[in-house]
């Protein structure tokens, strides 16, 4: 590096390192015999700052963040209850609603579960087409993360750009299932309906251009002197830390363990497609603010190689006792309309078992546990969330750092307060 | 009165004189068109026919188009509600874009997401917090009723507090969000005594904060009758 | 994922180090592993899988087997992130007896995840720093998540039921 300019030099004697109390030696006698005491503040649940309901006491020493309380459940649904009460492709609506973020990414969870339960295959396109809405879902959830998060250090207008591309996303989406969130577009054994004609120029039109837009918000913030001082080397935290605290996605991958289960454990043809893993160097802000930038591009790779490689084939499983019948078929077949009664009426019938599925979303490990007690029903559905877990860091991360340094932070740690609170 | 294009210069000075004509009282069409008003009936005719809006009416106009929404994301209709702020479906149209983050300085509470019961007395307290007159939109399936999830963890919000607009969706599209702000603001404009005091039976309930130095003790001694002018003059300010 | 007969030698290396009462019972369904474990030894055995490198926890949750005897479950998710192996532990305690050592010392994952499984089922984790309820407000009563606890709920209302005063 270049000797630094006098101004440089100049805003170098300014350090940003925590400053430990000194009343003493101020002389004067009233500071001398004094002393302090810590804050303890209340980040209500309903803050600008916290992204949803999230309730931190946070003790102070000036502006010195000494401990965090993450007090949760201010959203909570009851989510997994519900489940428990509704036939398997009933669920699937209402467990979307979980991680509102990622809601692709919930379904997928649940319906491999129940896809290993019952032990039915999905056809190879449906596996590509889940691949191609997945891989959209992440580009979306970073931005709308990259969104809020530079709209809490202050780059206001990260916000609208970030917007912009995901309204594009949200109009495929549209396209293909006909609702921008919460789609319920998979379901078990595969997806519900086939793509739309003209979804495959729409989403090519789409991917042409977002690694330019991604490249835009690099332009504007990633040697952004202000993002510089606030992300680097704030708050670090070493990937053993982490994984003792089971830490996963893009805040291990900054550390620098290139953990991802589309690679290590490859689940829905991930292996078909060759993409890389964005892995950081120092844990710190900076570092999993450029992952989840960089994860942006390589999503956009494997949708197109998705789409190029998309086999023919049907959208659904074949098996009728799992998947309705194609409705053309039952005007013909007295077997078509039997299985699409009891498939409404009563639900598939799931063997007995216990199943854990884990996937990769945007945040971590999601994983998906179901519990089959042979019934129509599920006996219990539990969703392994990564915000739940990945929201044990907070308190490591930020202590003995500024409470500038703490927003920050939790812009960068991705907490979606549904999928805490479930 | 009927609009005609101008055509020429004639036409532009005979206007400004019909103009003048009707402010001072004279009727065009009628027997006397000259005529005009002096002192109190003057007084009355503009009142009438110049301002035909009332105070009422034009206070309810201006608080109508400056709604200043809480920042209240709660679930996935945040998201959406995110989305009316953005450049496609955009309420700075409308004048709505400065989301205040505190309820002292909002006046419009876009409940917007699941209510649950360890949140409700929260936005309970936030409601209160917020100075009247105040709206509420209880946005997306949940809060309006249970939603997808009819279980022992939600609270819809009709429960705890009164909500003018309901939107339906799960989550509403931003248009919809969008159709039920502009509805709040019809609502508004047209009759905007129909505050929820109104329909909910609670008038008297109003506290009036005392102005300090009033010498006037006439003043200070003001009756239901008169409070929701008072509450809605010296808090609308 | 260890295949069966991996997961036999495991369940063996288990009964051999801590006693014949460990382990309770091993399943081997959808390619995954299951060892059933008396719950007195959960850290004992936790720490011996960590050994074996079964090294990250991915999850701890709770499951209720009403009707069935003893009644709550807790599941621990293990993962072995160099050999990509993932392998199941399960316990079971019933109503009168619902403590289960907290594996929080080992396992600083499981901190706010066994204070989940306290609030919806009752499970108490012994040695816990700070056992209170993570998702439902801090006096509720009842654990929502058993199956004998009602899904609760408004009713809807309906033209047939809308002038009942049951509402």
């Amino acid at each position: 590096m270049t000797t630094p300019s006098e101004y440089r030099q100049r805003e170098q004697s300014i350090t940003l390192a925590p400053v430990e109390q000194q009343l003493a030696g101020h002389g004067d006698e009233q500071a001398r015999g004094a002393t302090q005491e810590l804050l303890t503040l209340n980040f209500g649940p309903h803050h600008p700052a916290t992204h949803g309901v999230l309730r931190l006491i946070v003790t102070l020493q000036g502006e010195v963040v000494r401990d965090v309380k993450p007090i949760i459940g201010y959203v909570h649904t009851g989510i997994e209850k519900t489940a428990e009460d509704k036939a398997y492709w009933k669920v699937i609506p209402v467990i979307e609603r979980m991680d509102y973020l990622s809601y692709y990414f919930n379904a997928m969870a649940y319906c491999g579960a129940v896809e290993t339960l019952v032990e039915v295959e999905v056809p190879k396109r449906a596996q590509y087409l889940r691949v191609i809405h997945l891989e959209l879902n992440r580009i979306m959830s970073h931005l709308v993360w990259l969104g809020t998060s530079a709209l809490d250090l202050g780059a206001i207008s990260m916000f609208w750009y970030c917007f912009r591309e995901r309204e594009k996303i949200l109009d495929l989406f549209e396209m293909s299932s006909g609702q921008r969130m919460h789609t319920r577009y998979f379901q078990i054994g595969g997806v519900i309906e086939d793509i739309p004609r003209g979804f495959a120029r729409k989403l090519n039109g789409f991917l042409a251009e977002m690694p330019s837009r991604v490249d835009q918000y690099g332009a504007l913030l990633n040697r952004n002197e202000i993002v510089l001082q606030r992300l680097r080397g704030t708050c670090p935290l070493d990937a053993d830390t982490l994984l003792a605290l089971g830490v996963t996605g893009p805040l291990l991958r900054a550390a620098g363990n290139p953990w991802d289960l589309r690679k290590a454990d490859p689940y829905c043809s991930y292996d078909d497609f060759d993409f890389k893993i964005p892995v950081g160097t120092q844990g710190d802000n900076y570092d999993r603010y450029a992952c989840r930038l960089a994860e942006m591009y390589e999503s956009v790779k494997i949708v197109q190689q998705a789409l190029d490689g998309l086999p023919e084939g049907p959208h659904i499983t074949e098996d009728r006792k799992v998947a309705l019948p194609p409705r053309h078929e039952l005007a013909t077949s007295m077997e078509a309309l039997i299985h699409h009664f009891k498939l409404v009426t009563e639900g598939m019938r799931v063997p007995p078992g216990e199943v854990y599925f884990p996937i990769e979303s945007p945040r971590g490990e999601l994983g998906c546990f179901v519990r089959s007690d042979g019934s129509s029903k599920p006996a219990r559905v539990h969703m392994r969330d990564p915000s739940f877990v990945n929201l044990q860091a907070t308190a490591p991360m930020v202590r003995g750092a500024y409470i500038a340094d703490m927003i920050a932070t939790l812009a960068m740690l991705d907490p979606i307060l549904g999928g805490i609170d479930r | 009165m009927k609009r005609e294009p101008i055509v020429d210069a004639d036409a532009l000075r005979v206007r400004g004189l019909n103009a003048r004509q009707l402010l001072r009282g004279g009727d065009l069409e009628g027997p006397n068109p000259s005529a005009h008003l002096e002192g109190a009936d003057f007084e009355r005719h503009v009142e009438e026919s110049v301002m035909t809006t009332t105070l009422e009416k034009a206070v309810a106009w201006a608080r109508s188009n400056s709604f200043f929404p809480a920042t209240f994301g709660l679930a996935c209709c945040a998201i959406e509600m995110m989305s009316i702020v953005a450049a496609r479906v955009d309420v700075a149209r409308f004048g709505f874009e400065a989301f205040r983050a505190s309820p002292r300085q909002a006046d419009l509470l876009i409940l917007s997401g699941r209510v649950s019961i360890k949140m409700a007395p929260i936005v309970r307290r936030i409601y209160d917090q917020m100075l009247e007159p105040k709206w509420a939109i209880s946005m997306g399936a949940c809060c309006s009723s249970m939603g997808v999830f009819n279980n022992y963890a939600l609270v819809p919000a009709d429960k705890f507090m009164p909500i003018d607009v309901h939107v339906p969706g799960c989550p509403p599209r931003p248009e919809a969000l969008m159709h039920g702000v502009l509805k709040l603001r019809k609502m508004v404009q047209d009759d905007p005594d129909l505050g929820w005091r109104e329909r909910y039976d609670a008038l008297g309930t109003e506290e009036v904060v005392a102005v300090v130095g009033h010498q006037d003790s006439a003043a200070s001694a003001v009756d239901a009758e008169d409070l929701d002018h008072h509450t809605q003059d010296t808090a609308g300010a | 994922m260890p295949d069966a007969t991996g997961l036999e030698l495991i369940a063996q290396e288990l009964r051999d180090a801590a006693g014949e009462g460990t382990v309770l019972d091993t399943l081997f369904f959808r390619g995954r592993g299951t060892l059933e474990i008396d719950p007195a030894c959960i850290r004992a055995v936790l720490g011996r899988l960590r050994a074996h490198g079964y090294g990250f926890l991915a999850s701890v949750h709770g499951v209720d087997y009403y009707p069935q005897e003893p009644r709550l479950g807790v599941v621990y998710e293990l993962l072995d992130m160099a050999r990509v192996d993932r392998l199941t532990v399960k316990l079971r305690v019933s109503l009168d007896a619902p403590q289960v050592e907290s594996v929080t010392a080992d396992w600083p994952t499981a901190d706010h995840q066994e204070r989940e499984v306290y609030d919806m089922f009752g499970v108490v984790f012994t040695g816990h720093h700070d056992l209170r309820r993570i998702l439902m407000p801090e006096d509720y009563e009842g654990h929502p998540q058993r199956r004998d606890f009602p899904i609760g709920g408004e009713p809807v209302i309906f033209t047939y039921n809308e002038h009942d005063d049951t509402f």
